[in-house]
């Protein structure tokens, strides 16, 4: 089961189980290698476990992509306080969508993922926070856990060998801001999600300022086929410094929009021609967000390139959460940008004044100028408030808001100055999105 | 106050999950499990929240600001929530927005006269790749065409529940 069908451009590795019948029940998982990388770790001390994850050069899925295995490495194994691994499952990065299902279709992967971590570091306590909005998410896990726990791989003795390790579900409540890690933490302790000043980060002071491995769903739920297949065998599916595969989410103006695994450095034209079947009704591409709406969009020409943290990077942009956004030709770019702006001015939590302030200003303007209300001298001054914003917050969700503003605004100048002198925008008289695909119905 | 048993058996789960002294941890997910049982979040519930995880009412009031999903005034019997963030927008979320609005006659965070629809546009719901996207209260919808999004706005208002509108499927699960 999935939303979309696979491509057989995929590398299933992560989602191999998504098409078996009851891929959700811990009988389907344990009849396909499930538990096995786990029961392979407990014979193994906690620095092999560290480093075949090294040596795997999985890198944060959330979007930052640092290297989970010196992440881990980070923990004070021989602190006395207890360690606590915590899973973020706050999945809202606009153009984002593969946590849902790797939870979904497959949860005793991630529950795996998380023990293995447990054992890594000495935790013994785990929490995954879920959105909110993902209600039905967190009775999928509630069973399986459950299941894990009948089965004995959850608990106080597990398998018998003595280890202990107890994992419990956790509603979040609707605010993007908490999918940043030490928000995620304030919100997870029952407080308003404001970001906390780093160092310490969670790895020393995190959940009850305790020790804390805090990853993404996927980045979890690569775990378990690294320790039972090898972290060099994980590394060889990517790129040289990109190990792995990637869940890429395609969206917007694809004839076959989707989750799809690919491998790391996947280039991305042949993701939207090949995997995505090309852009809809025939039309040309303007622009792809690469990885969720705060990366800096890449126009059609900056698009042949591979997909892995470091290319793009380069192109001076981010692989991010993995959320490729599609953008076609009658796409108004300035009305574009303003509606990620008023995303991010909604999600502000209002506790950095760059932040707070530039969004909402950043929103107005950009409104103003979508209504052919702008000046000229508002182009630059976009530009410069977006500017003043970058690395001034105590969290990057300000920076996430600036650079694909600062992007978009450099790249599609003469879209803002055709919105100028009281002209109305020319994309809006294209008709509606609905008359023009045949969708209408 | 009192609950029902299974939200009762709920926050008693919710209370041995975190450790004995971090109770304050069950404020958010018991407010957001209650609101749905109480309608809305009411003084009395904040009150009872605060004294069950020991910590004060103005500790959960706090909370009760910040995040999107509680809600002090009651919602419809059914929250028709409309994606128009990037994905759902290319696609035509906003124009799903506009047609709601105009065949409601509601607008954003509105509740039909009956107390049946309510709606909101919403950021990011994690459907990008299905767009454009609708969750009536916690049901997915993907892939709604304006034909689809008439028939459920059509039942609701007729006094159907969502699954009795045969034409148009949640996402199963």
């Amino acid at each position: 089961m999935r939303y979309n069908p696979p491509s057989p451009l995929e590398t299933p590795v992560l989602s191999r189980r998504f098409r078996l019948p009851n891929s959700q029940s811990i009988d389907t998982y344990l009849a396909t290698d499930g538990y096995k990388g786990f029961e392979k770790a407990t014979g193994m001390t906690q620095d092999e476990i560290i480093g075949e994850v090294k040596t795997s050069i999985l890198r944060g899925r959330g979007g930052a992509g640092f290297p989970t295995g010196m992440k881990w490495g980070f923990v004070p194994r021989t602190s006395p306080k207890p360690k606590y691994i915590v899973v973020n499952a706050d999945e809202s990065e606009p153009g984002t969508c593969k946590d849902r299902l790797l939870m979904e279709f497959d949860p005793h992967q991630l529950i795996e993922g998380v023990l293995i971590a447990g054992l890594a570091v000495g935790a013994q306590q785990g929490y995954i926070y879920i959105r909110g909005e993902f209600r039905y998410l967190i009775g999928v896990m509630d069973k399986a856990i459950d299941e894990a726990y009948a089965k004995g791989y959850l608990g106080d003795n597990i398998l018998g060998k003595g280890i202990k390790f107890n994992l419990a579900t956790h509603s979040g409540a609707g605010a993007y801001e908490c999918g940043e890690e030490s928000a995620l933490l304030e919100s997870f302790e029952g407080k308003r999600g404001n970001p906390r000043i780093r160092p310490p980060f969670p790895a020393v002071a995190g959940a009850y300022q305790c020790p804390t491995i805090l990853n993404n769903v996927e980045t979890f739920c690569a775990v378990p086929s690294i320790i039972l297949n090898g972290g060099a065998w994980f590394a060889g599916l990517g790129t040289p410094k990109n190990g792995g595969t990637r869940m890429f989410c395609l969206s917007g103006h694809v004839n076959k929009p989707g989750v799809y695994e690919l491998p790391m450095g996947f280039n991305l034209m042949r993701m939207i021609n090949e995997v995505g079947g090309g852009i809809r009704g025939g039309k040309k591409l303007k622009a792809v967000v690469p990885g969720g709406s705060s990366c800096p969009i890449l126009k059609a020409d900056e698009c042949d390139l591979a997909m892995d943290y470091d290319t793009v990077a380069a192109a001076k942009s981010m692989l991010g959460s993995g959320g490729v956004v599609v953008l076609d030709e009658d796409t108004c770019m300035v009305n574009f940008a303003l509606r990620i702006m008023r995303f991010y001015a909604h999600e502000s939590c209002g506790w950095c004044i760059p932040c707070r302030e530039g969004t909402t200003w950043l929103k107005k303007l950009l409104t103003r100028f979508h209504e052919g209300q702008g000046q000229r001298s508002d182009i630059v001054m976009i530009g410069d408030l977006s500017k003043n914003m970058l690395g001034r917050t105590f969290c990057p969700l300000g920076d996430a808001a600036a650079m694909p503003t600062i992007a978009i605004v450099e790249k599609f100048r003469e879209e803002f100055e055709a919105h100028l002198d009281g002209k109305p925008c020319p994309y809006e008289n294209k008709g509606s999105y609905f008359s023009n695909s045949g969708l209408a119905a | 106050m009192t609950f029902s048993p299974e939200l009762e058996a709920r926050f008693e789960k919710f209370l041995t999950k975190y450790p004995a002294d971090r109770k304050r941890s069950a404020v958010i997910p018991m407010l957001v499990y209650a609101q749905d049982e109480t309608e809305a979040i009411t003084q009395e519930l904040i009150e009872e929240v605060a004294k069950r995880c020991g910590v004060t009412p103005l500790q959960v009031e706090e909370v009760v600001g910040f995040y999107s999903m509680l809600h002090k005034k009651p919602q419809g019997k059914y929250h028709v929530q409309i994606c128009t963030n990037i994905s759902c927008l290319l696609v035509g979320g906003a124009e799903l927005w506009e047609q709601a609005t105009k065949k409601t006659g509601i607008g954003h965070k509105q509740n039909s006269a009956d107390g049946r629809i309510s709606l909101e546009e919403v950021e990011c719901i994690g459907a990008c790749s299905w767009a454009p996207a609708v969750q009536i209260n916690y049901d997915f919808y993907h892939f709604v065409t304006p034909g689809q999004l008439d028939k459920l706005l059509d039942g609701l208002a007729a006094g159907k529940k969502p699954e009795e509108i045969t034409e148009v499927q949640k996402v199963s699960c």
